[in-house]
This record gives structure tokens, C-alpha cells and sequence, in this order.
């Protein structure tokens, strides 16, 4: 790492610094351009008959009266797009043994659950398209619904896909040291259920797409509100057999994403084939009751985990199966099974232990496909290891924050590796448990707790460590056959003005990808800001990558910047060590300007370099060929992926008599590596943090035995909204990674991580009085209340 | 979630409005605020031939004193019953339940005579009005006539207004110097529905209960008022055990419904609670 | 207007003619009358900053002023805000009547994703026009009908609360 990269007192030292987003400015006069927002010539909106039924044959469709409606240009069911879209299976090869039926834009004779799409209408204007699917008849025959985990494993139960011997998706095991015998002889065992409700990413914009076949160019042009628009590009490519080349994706702004918006949709797929069975833009916007019912959910796990402890404390050995229910089918391309994975792997992540084992099977049900949505088995695996080491700490008379001291990993024990197989770089557990205990004022808040229950006021306070993965390598989905690439690429321009122009692969939903990336381009260059301009989202004009996921923009995005502008600078200083008549060495760049290295004296603005390269380049040296374009590629090495760490404490009150929990103030001490913009990481984790906390107190899909989604509504399904927040402090530590120059490791995820195993631990340690516990999430009054025994 | 095809009338009096819908039938909707009314059209849960504005109606509209009543006009925004002083002064108890009328947008928009026609058992105005000992002013094509709010909430959204009425104005008895009031209501997140949700006004000698009137919302196909549980008051003062036994009458005056969220059990213990820290607060104004 | 004409019944689908001034323009407007009003705003009349998040009220998105107060665009038909006055997030832009809480949303980076932000700045706008000094529990429940799925919120009351002393500080104006 070279020193100027930490220093923010020569002029565009730009990493570290909190500046403001300049993409922002748009969006807060209402300037955005959202997909939901576009509109093209002679551009018809879709719609689609969703199916009422958990589980059914289709017996018959007529769409004869919906075709006859003035305005509609074309009704279309399965058979109409299967002949022009092939199939799709969500597994990879690296999940040995798992299975998944093929699936279709929309289905041929069979649904899988309530809300899937069976018929899309397309018409004048998306009122005409719903008028028309009142028009619509569906022949439906019942089939016996699969709608939870338990009837899902009954045996000679009802099957959701016919002539598989079960509805197991998924199974896998981790044995790694002595359990049995570890618990043998284990002076202290906890063990615990757990329940993780299903819940969904509730982005505020809904999925959005506009597709647009050109069938005289035979060119797709794909406005979509995605966060991996290269991934789609391929997928639209394979899946329709137009060449790659002539298949454009645009990714705009987009209002909100949080992992949801990367998986295929039926509906999106039918999109694109509408279109081109039209030769027309077809418009598509999931409506809010369409997006609960056809978003990727998340969770949806039963955890039964134990813990076994030494006579002093120590943690000797975990053992954990989880049970985790997904949809009807794995998500395609990245499978449903990656959050029970990385449940299994992160399980105890931040302590020194060294026997596990752990069992996970994943589970077929006749609901909507659960995926990737933030933080992907975090919060489960946190809060599982989180409640069980309190749960520990309750038996043997120790304090939360000290059986914690006791058994996170000493931040100078790595590298390490868990017993789950993950490969730790460097973290900063303790030095983070120090902080907590300083911003919590955690001895004054136990004294403010014991102090109110003697006047019948329950406060809690929860502490939660947590490990977050982030900027996979092809580990995560290339091994496994997946076309998602972990490698990013920028292209890189001198203006003939002297600004820089950056293309880069990475994508903006709002986090600030945009932002960091000019801080890193105008900072490794030496230029102001604002002379960087950062262009994503089109794969007509940015380099294929992996975008945005997983914590990778500024991990990886950020270093293929870095790079990118390094060999820029290199290039811009070529020419001007010609024109100066110097050694490249000899020259910096600052603040625009060409300087001595040694004096910092200015010699010559970059403008006048591309002046001269572009339009007087008979005056450079024969056989002179300047270079201001650059692109560069990253992929990581090293490490398969980076992890960070951190944790996080809160302080609640219970209202012992009608349940209801108030959150006090929330606490989060992080560790993301290098922090590039402060302001935008602690964004990210008051946001991710704040969606743990609906996911603790609020969030849950529930379903009727049935299959039906009984609260599908903006009204029914409690978001946390802005008076249940609590106020956020928070606390850095550094430990860049090794692996690039950068040394960020990413923070996208970590709010979401711990935020709802703290609110777990609090609400149980207030309860600690009235010996009640809870295990189960979202933790709503009716829980509390029959915990306390009060109905 | 676009609505179905419907026709737009705006009535500019109120006979207009009869006339229209007389002559549209029972396809028609009357609209005023609309802020229940438009999303149920947008999900197609109705899908009437007419919309008959009626906000445009001034003879529906003010705040005034008659009588021994505060005359609240039909088309009084949500919002008015906190900035209006005349509500403030003599109606209290509606000013007080204001602030948990959904969000201030929607209190910006919605209206009193719309959210009483309405009859949403969970809406707080709705069995604030039978706390109130309200009337309700309806005018039809038979003539207008005056409900009282007991006997003007018949079922799940269904009320004492016949086929072609609306309501032109709701008489609140004119708050008194012997009288206390107070409002409540558990609600998951601000602007919520409630769980359960109650308000009530006391007439009281000293600390003696003389009269009193409880009203509940969110705990049945209707908003219910607990005459057992108000009975159990009268004659005493509000002390612990008068309040435990106000509490222990919920169980005959209440019968919540079974919801897969909140088991009914647990809505009457929560109704218990509410009325029990409400009560406590009456007693401690006293 | 006059009384009702009974071949009303039969146009369900035929467009009327709505007159509204918005954004400090006359505008007239042809729309079925069961377009709602963020729906016009958008597709008619291309002010695409106001949001639908939900059509039924509940996230905040779509609020727009109607003479002078916050309402959600998609509560309410086109045809009954004709005659009314209606500004959007682009003519409060405009106007500069919000141009401070819009600086400060920016200097504190109380926005990600942006689509919840001009509901956000139309609500915060009628908060402080409401109360010049509200609390930061005030001020959390007058955004209480306002989802925003990015920030966590605390941005966005720290942005409303610093606008608050500043126009108190500088005397109240905007």
C-alpha cells in the first residue's frame, strides 16, 4: 500500500474522504431516470393472469374475449413462449447432487404456487391489459399443496415435482474435528430451535423492464432495472439464441435492489419474448401486489443448533442442522441454496473453536422461489451462534461482553481457518468488542437496566459479532458453470479537455458505486472530482463484469478502477516526460497539473497533454502513438473471497404487558478494510442494519395452510418505517486487505448481518426476569406475549 | 392495479348527488376523500359504474355550534380536527384521536363523514363517535334523519345508511367542564391499524364516575362499545380494583374475531391493558 | 356544473377534459377518468418524479402538493383535482422553495436509491412550513407514511432537522 492512499492532506486524496455523491443531485430534483419512468415509441404494457392456486393442473385456457378486447395487441401462454425460449434449470454443478425442474417464462400445463404467472397480456396501456385479464378463463384442477417445512418432508407426503422420490432440493454435511466427542465431554451444553420467517427485499421501485426487439436489426435492446445487467445480457443471448453482440442490457437508475433484482423473473422473460413476438417495446412494472407475491423471498429457515462449552467458558464445538424451505423451484442462475450454504459456513465464524458439524437439506414448497436477498444466510448464522453463546453465557454467570472476550478469534491469530472452511486474511474481532463497550457506555447501560426493572420498566440490551463474506472469486458461482463473472473491467479516458471518463462494469443502485469510483480514478490520477465522470449499467458501452453483488463494488470495482487509472497515469505521464523532455519518474500528477516529482512544480495542465495527443500530435516524437484510452480487467487472487467483520449492540425496552418492543439505540463497530467515502459506509449500514430490524420486529410473509400469501399488501406486510427506527452510532476499524492495493473489502452487507441476532439477545435479556425466551424472528407482541405466559 | 372503467360526476349540491346516484343505481359510489375508496378501486375490489364526487358540495363542509352539538360537516378533512379550534374546544376527544389517523398525507386528504360512512371496525373516528354519544345527519331520497352513532354501525362495513344516502354532518354533544376524555390505541407502527385501539369520555361529580361511554375499534366486525364494562364505573371512583373489575367485564362486552395474527385472546388481553392504563389516566385527571 | 346526464353511464372509457394549474402552468388535459392522478402526472404530463411505490397510500412515494398540502398522487383520480393547484417535486425544484432541504439531503447523503426522496422532501417541505422546530420524534412521525428502503431514516432526520435551525437561525425564511 503506498502512503498517499491513507493521506488526506495533499489535494485529491479522495480515499477516506466523505464526500458527497454527485449522481445524487438528479435524483433530489426528481431528474432520475428510472426504468418505470421510460417510455419508447409505439412501447405496449404487459400484464399477467396470476394463478389463484398454491398447486394445480391447468386443465384449459381460453383467451378468446381477451384477444377480441379493443386495445389488446397480444395474449400469450406457456406454449406461445416455450417455442421461442428454452429452459432453464437454477443449479450448479459445485452443489453436488442438488435438483431443480426446468422452468418457463410462463408454465404449460401445471402451477406451483399462488401468484405465478400463467398468461401475459400485452395491450395500449397496462388499465386495457388488466381489463383483459378479467377476461380470461382458467381451468384449474386442485393438486395437494406443499405449504411448510414439515408437510414438505413427510413421507409419502404429496410431491411437487412428479417422479422425484422426494421434495428435497439440496443436501449437505460439514464434519470437521471430534463433535461427538467434543460434546461428550463438554462441561456445558446450550441448545436451542430456531425459526427464521420468510420475508422479501420490498424494494421501493418494483421490478421494472422495458424490452425492445429490433427484428430488422435482429437486435434486443433490454431497458431493465438490474443489478447484473452482463449477467443478463448472456442469459437473454442463450435463452432467446440472438448472438450475444446484438442483445444490449440498460441498467438505469434503479429504486432500490438489495440482491433481489439479479435472479431471473418469469415475467421478465416473457417480457423479452413478448417483444419479440411483437417487434414492439413491451413495458413491464410489477405492481406492488405482483412484486410480494413474485419477488424472490428470503430466509425461511429452521435451525436446530447446540453448543458446547469447557468448564471455563470456552467454546469447544457446534453441531447445527438446517432446515430451510424454498420455492417450488431453485432460482436460476444462482441457485436457492446459497443462503443455506453460507448459513452452514458462517455458523460460528467469529470464534476460535475447532470441531463442526452441521447438516443442511433444502426443501421444495409450493411458494414463491426464495434467493439471494442482502446479506445471504448472515443473519441467520449470527443469529444462531449469537443466542447460543449468550444462552452459554446465562449458564455459566458470565457476562455477554465477557464470554465473548473470552472466545472471538485474538486479532493476531491470523491467517485462520474456521472449522466451516473458510479462510480468514486478518480480522479485528477485539479490537471491535473494545470499541462497542465504549460507544454502548455498556457498564452504564447495565446499570440503567437493573435500575429500571426494580420500577417495572424491561430494557434489554443485545450484543451480536458477526464475519460478513464478500468480493467472491469464480469460487462462488464460475466453478459451479455459472456465467456470472467475478472479475470487473473498466475503460479509462483522457478527454481532449483533460477529464477522465471512466466505463466501468460495477453498477449504482444508490449506494454510491458512481461516487467511489471517481474518489478512487480522481484520486490515484491526481484531479479533482468532478473532472471524473463514471459511466454504468449499459453493456453496449461498459465492460463486461460482475457488477453489483456480494459486496464486491468496492472490493473488486474499486481496484479495477484503481489499476485502470494507475495505467492511465502511467500513459498520461509517458507523453508529457516526451513533451517535458523528462523521465516519467521524474513527473507527478496534482490537481490536474503535470508537476516536478521532487518540487511539486507545476509543468504543464493534463488538458494541454490531450491537446497536444489528440489534435497536435505532429508535434510529439516520431513513432509517438499516445495511449489516453485504457482498459483493464481485475479478477481477485489470493484469498477466495474477503471477509470482514464487525459487531453490533442495541438497547430496547419490552412492554411486558402488551408486548411491544421499543428500540433505544442501535450500535455497530465495523470492520470493512480500506473505507473510501465514511459517509456512504455508514449509510450502508444504518440501511442494512435498519432492514435486520424489520426483519427482527416486523417483516414476514405469511401464508395460509393453503399456500396463500395472507399479507401481501404494502399495508399488511410491515416495513420498518422512520418513527420504529432507532438512531445509529458507529464505530470503524480498519484492516485492509492484503490482496489489492485498495484494501477495501466491502460493507453492503453488515448491517443486516448481526442487527436482528442483536435485537434476539436484547429482547431475551430483558425477558430474563420472567424466565420466557424466544427464539423465533420477526419477534412480534403476539410472541412476546405468549412467551410471558399473558393470553 | 389500475381501477376499472367508471364515469366521474361532480355534484356541486347535494341534490345533484341524490339525483345522480337515483338515477345511476346502485352501481354508483358516492367519493369524497377517497383514501379507502381509490385503492379499493385500483385492486378491483369494486368496480362501480359512477363515481359521484361530493367534495365540491359546500353545504357539506364546516365546523359549527348548534345547539347543544358541535355540527362537524361531512367533508371536515382529518387534518382539521387537529388545526380547527372549534374541535379542539368542544370536541376533544376527536382532536386527541387525530394524530393516529393514518399518516399526515392521508389525514390531509380523507374526510370525517367519509371515514364514519365507511365503517372500517379498525378506523379510530368511526368509534370515537360512539364514544362521543354522536348523531349522525343522513340525507336520502326520502328525506334527511338523524342516527344516533349507537344504532348507526350494523356489521362489517355495513351501517344504518340506506342505498342512496349520505351523510351531510355528524352532531358531536358539545364537550362539558364535568367531562374527561382519552384516547389510545396499540398500534404496531405509527399510523397503523391498531391492534385494538379505544377512546372514552367520562361526566364525573369530584372523582365520581356518573357517566361514562367506552368505545373500541379493532376488535370486531364493528366498533363496539362495552356497556357491561362501563356499567361496572358508574358510581365509583376510578381505584385499582374499580379499574380491575372494569377490566375483568371486557370478556362479556367483547368478542374479538379469530385473526391469524392476533388470536383473540391476546386482543382481549391487549384490550384489557389499554383499558386499564386509559382508565388509570381518567382517574389521575380527576 | 350542471346536473347529472345520464349518457355519462354508458362512457365509462371516454376521456374527459381536466384543467389544473400545475406547477404554476395552466395545463389541460385529457384523461379516462379512472387514470389517477400519479399515473397522469406521469405518463400525460411526463413529470416522472413523482413515484408510484404501492397505488394504495402506503409508502409515500407519489405525494405531490394539492393547493399548498401533501397528498398522495395515487389516492386520488385526475378529475377530481380538476380546478385544483398541484405542484411536484419538479416545480418545488423550480421554485427553489426547497432548494435548502435538497442541499442538505445531498451534503448528508439522506438518499440512496432516490425514489422515496421526493415523497420525502414534499413531506418535509409541509412539516416546516407546519412547525418551525420540530423534534427529531416530530419530525419522524411526520414521515411516518414514508417508506424508504435504503438509508435507515436517520440521514433523512438529521437532513429535515438541520434545515429546521438554519431557517430559524436565519429568521424563518426559506
Amino acid at each position: 500500500m503506498s502512503a498517499p492512499l491513507t493521506s488526506l492532506d495533499r489535494p485529491n486524496s479522495y480515499i477516506g474522504r466523505s464526500v458527497p455523491r454527485p449522481n445524487a443531485k438528479r435524483l433530489l430534483a426528481g431528474r432520475g431516470r428510472y426504468v418505470s419512468d421510460l417510455r419508447l415509441p409505439r412501447m405496449l404494457h404487459a400484464a399477467f393472469l396470476r394463478s389463484p392456486h398454491a398447486h394445480a393442473k391447468i386443465i384449459s385456457i381460453d383467451v378468446a374475449q381477451a384477444r377480441a378486447l379493443e386495445g389488446v395487441h397480444l395474449v400469450a401462454i406457456g406454449a406461445d413462449l416455450a417455442k421461442i425460449c428454452t429452459p432453464w434449470t437454477g443449479t450448479l454443478d459445485h452443489f453436488k447432487g442438488m435438483t431443480s425442474a426446468p422452468q418457463l417464462p410462463l408454465p404449460l400445463d401445471r402451477v406451483v404456487w399462488a401468484g405465478q404467472a400463467v398468461v401475459a397480456v400485452v395491450a395500449e396501456s397496462r388499465a386495457i391489459a388488466e381489463d383483459a385479464l378479467e377476461l380470461i378463463e382458467i381451468d384449474y384442477e386442485d393438486l395437494p399443496v406443499v405449504a411448510d417445512i414439515d408437510s414438505a418432508r413427510e413421507a409419502g407426503g404429496p410431491l411437487i415435482n412428479p417422479g422425484s422420490g422426494n421434495n428435497v432440493c439440496f443436501r449437505s454435511q460439514l464434519d470437521n474435528g471430534s463433535v461427538d466427542d467434543a460434546f461428550a465431554h463438554a462441561a456445558h451444553v446450550v441448545e436451542e430451535e430456531f425459526c427464521f420467517g420468510r420475508h422479501t427485499a420490498v424494494t421501493l421501485e418494483p421490478r421494472a423492464i422495458v424490452a425492445e426487439y429490433d427484428p430488422a436489426a435482429g437486435a434486443l435492446t433490454v431497458h431493465h432495472a438490474t443489478q447484473t445487467p452482463y449477467q443478463f445480457q448472456d442469459l437473454y443471448s442463450r435463452h432467446y439464441g440472438i448472438p450475444e453482440a446484438r442483445v444490449r442490457v440498460i441498467a438505469t437508475d434503479i429504486g432500490g435492489s438489495f440482491g433481489m433484482k439479479l435472479h431471473v423473473y418469469h415475467e421478465d422473460m416473457a417480457v423479452v419474448g413478448l417483444s419479440i413476438l411483437l417487434g414492439r417495446p413491451v413495458k413491464y412494472v410489477a405492481d406492488r401486489m405482483e412484486s410480494f407475491v413474485s419477488d424472490i423471498h428470503a430466509r425461511d429457515h429452521r435451525v436446530r443448533a447446540r453448543m458446547a462449552l469447557d468448564a471455563e467458558g470456552e467454546i469447544l464445538a457446534m453441531d447445527v442442522l438446517d432446515l430451510t424451505a424454498i420455492g417450488a423451484f431453485s432460482t436460476y442462475p444462482r441457485t436457492s441454496v446459497v443462503e443455506g450454504n453460507q448459513v452452514i459456513r458462517l455458523m460460528g465464524a467469529p470464534y476460535r473453536f475447532k470441531n463442526y458439524r452441521a447438516t443442511l437439506e433444502v426443501i421444495f414448497q409450493n411458494k414463491v422461489q426464495t434467493s439471494q436477498y442482502r446479506a445471504v444466510g448472515h443473519p441467520i448464522a449470527c443469529a444462531v451462534t449469537e443466542r447460543l453463546v449468550d444462552m452459554a453465557a446465562v449458564k455459566l454467570g458470565l457476562d455477554p461482553l465477557a464470554i465473548r472476550a473470552q472466545n472471538l478469534i485474538a486479532d493476531d491469530a491470523y491467517p485462520q481457518t474456521s472449522p466451516t472452511g473458510y479462510r480468514f486474511e486478518a480480522l479485528s474481532h477485539q479490537a471491535c468488542l473494545k470499541r462497542l463497550h465504549e460507544i454502548m457506555d455498556y457498564d452504564a447501560l447495565r446499570a440503567e437496566q437493573a435500575e429500571l426493572r426494580k420500577s417495572g420498566v424491561y430494557h434489554g440490551i443485545g450484543i451480536a459479532a458477526f464475519v460478513e463474506i464478500t468480493n467472491p472469486s469464480p469460487a462462488f458461482y464460475g466453478v459451479g458453470g455459472a456465467r456470472i463473472s467475478s472479475q470487473d473491467g473498466a475503460i479509462l479516458s483522457l478527454t481532449p479537455s483533460g477529464e477522465v471518463r471512466c466505463l466501468i462494469s460495477v453498477t449504482e443502485q444508490g449506494q454510491g458505486t458512481e461516487a467511489i469510483i471517481s474518489q478512487i480514478v480522481a484520486d490515484q490520477l491526481g484531479l479533482a472530482q468532478e473532472h471524473v465522470k463514471v459511466i454504468t449499467g449499459d453493456t453496449e458501452v461498459t465492460p463486461h463484469g460482475g457488477a453489483t453483488w456480494a459486496c464486491r463494488g468496492a472490493g473488486i470495482g474499486g481496484e479495477t478502477a484503481l489499476q485502470a487509472a494507475r495505467a492511465l497515469r502511467r500513459n498520461i505521464l509517458e507523453i508529457a516526460a516526451l513533451i517535458l523532455q523528462e523521465q516519467p519518474s521524474a513527473l507527478d500528477i496534482i490537481d490536474g497539473e503535470v508537476v516536478d516529482a521532487g518540487t511539486r512544480n507545476q509543468r504543464m495542465p493534463i488538458s494541454e497533454i490531450a491537446r497536444i495527443a489528440y489534435f497536435r500530435s505532429d508535434t510529439l516524437p516520431p513513432g509517438t502513438q499516445a495511449q489516453l484510452t485504457v482498459s483493464h480487467h481485475f479478477a481477485p487472487q489470493g484469498y477466495p473471497f474477503a471477509f470482514t467483520n464487525g459487531i453490533q449492540g442495541c438497547s430496547l425496552e419490552v412492554d411486558v404487558e402488551t408486548g411491544f418492543i421499543k428500540m433505544l439505540k442501535h450500535f455497530i463497530v465495523e470492520d470493512c478494510g480500506r473505507v473510501i467515502n465514511p459517509m456512504l459506509v455508514d449509510e450502508q449500514l444504518r440501511g442494512g442494519i435498519v432492514q435486520g430490524l424489520g426483519a427482527a420486529l416486523f417483516e414476514e410473509c405469511r401464508y395460509s395452510e393453503t399456500g396463500q400469501l395472507v399479507n401481501g399488501s404494502l399495508a399488511d406486510y410491515l416495513v420498518p418505517m422512520p418513527m420504529e427506527m432507532p438512531d445509529i452510532v458507529i464505530a470503524h476499524v480498519e484492516t485492509p486487505t492484503a490482496d489489492t492495493e485498495l484494501g477495501a473489502k466491502g460493507c453492503g452487507e453488515a448491517g443486516t448481518a448481526a442487527a436482528s441476532a442483536c435485537v434476539l439477545n436484547a429482547v431475551n435479556d430483558a425477558l430474563t426476569p420472567f424466565n420466557a425466551t424466544i427464539n423465533s424472528i420477526p419477534i412480534t407482541p403476539a410472541k412476546v406475549l405468549k412467551a410471558l405466559k399473558r393470553f | 392495479m389500475k381501477a376499472r372503467a367508471f364515469s366521474y360526476f361532480r355534484a356541486a349540491t347535494i341534490d345533484q348527488a341524490l339525483d345522480a346516484r337515483a338515477r345511476a343505481g346502485d352501481d354508483a359510489r358516492f367519493i369524497a376523500g377517497g383514501q379507502s375508496l381509490v385503492p379499493a378501486l385500483s385492486l378491483r375490489l369494486q368496480a362501480p359504474r359512477l363515481l359521484i364526487d361530493i367534495t365540491h358540495i359546500s353545504e357539506l363542509r364546516g365546523v359549527r355550534r348548534e345547539g347543544g352539538y358541535l355540527r362537524i360537516g361531512a367533508l371536515t378533512r382529518h387534518c382539521e380536527m387537529l388545526s380547527e379550534p372549534l374541535i379542539a374546544e368542544f370536541a376533544p376527544l376527536l382532536h386527541a384521536a387525530a394524530p393516529f389517523v393514518a399518516h399526515p398525507a392521508i389525514r390531509n386528504r380523507g374526510t370525517f363523514g367519509g371515514s364514519v360512512a365507511h365503517a372500517d371496525p379498525a378506523s379510530e373516528f368511526p368509534a370515537m363517535t360512539l364514544a362521543l354519544g354522536a348523531e349522525i345527519e343522513i340525507i336520502g331520497p326520502s328525506g334527511g334523519r338523524r342516527v344516533k352513532a349507537d344504532d348507526f354501525f350494523v356489521d362489517l362495513f355495513e351501517t344504518a345508511l340506506q342505498p342512496g344516502e349520505l351523510i351531510t354532518a355528524v352532531f358531536v354533544p358539545l364537550f362539558k367542564a364535568d367531562q374527561r376524555f382519552a384516547f389510545d390505541e396499540l398500534a404496531r407502527r405509527r399510523g397503523d391499524y391498531a391492534l385494538v385501539g379505544c377512546g372514552m369520555l367520562a361526566t364525573s361529580t369530584g372523582e365520581r364516575i356518573d357517566d361514562i361511554r367506552i368505545s373500541f375499534f379493532s376488535v370486531g366486525n364493528t366498533p363496539t362499545r362495552v356497556k357491561g364494562t362501563e356499567a361496572t364505573l358508574i358510581g365509583s371512583s376510578l381505584g385499582a380494583e374499580r379499574i380491575a373489575a372494569a377490566q375483568a367485564a371486557l370478556e362479556g362486552d367483547l368478542a374479538p374475531p379469530d385473526s391469524d395474527e392476533v388470536p383473540p385472546a391476546m386482543r382481549l388481553h391487549l384490550a384489557r391493558v389499554l383499558l386499564g392504563r386509559m382508565l388509570g389516566r381518567l382517574g389521575e385527571r380527576a | 356544473m350542471s346536473g347529472f346526464d345520464e349518457s355519462l353511464l354508458d362512457d365509462a372509457d371516454e376521456t374527459v377534459r381536466v384543467r389544473f394549474v400545475v406547477n404554476g402552468r395552466k395545463v389541460a388535459c385529457e384523461v379516462a377518468p379512472r387514470e389517477t392522478l400519479v399515473d397522469c402526472l406521469r405518463n400525460a404530463l411526463e413529470l416522472t418524479g413523482t413515484h408510484a411505490g404501492c397505488e394504495m397510500g402506503a409508502c409515500g412515494a407519489c405525494l405531490v402538493q394539492l393547493d399548498g398540502q401533501a397528498v398522495h398522487a395515487c389516492l386520488m383520480f385526475t378529475v377530481q383535482a380538476d380546478g385544483a393547484r398541484i405542484d411536484t417535486i419538479e416545480g418545488l425544484t423550480e421554485s427553489g422553495v426547497i432548494a435548502d432541504l435538497q442541499a442538505e439531503f445531498h451534503r448528508r447523503n439522506a438518499l440512496q436509491c432516490g425514489f422515496c426522496t421526493p415523497g420525502m422532501l414534499v413531506n418535509a417541505h409541509e412539516l416546516l412550513s407546519r412547525v418551525t422546530q420540530p423534534s427529531r420524534e416530530e419530525i419522524r412521525d411526520a414521515l411516518s407514511g414514508n417508506y424508504c428502503r435504503c438509508t435507515g431514516y436517520e440521514a433523512i432526520v438529521d437532513a429535515i432537522d438541520a434545515v429546521a435551525k438554519a431557517r430559524s437561525e436565519s429568521g424563518g425564511a426559506t
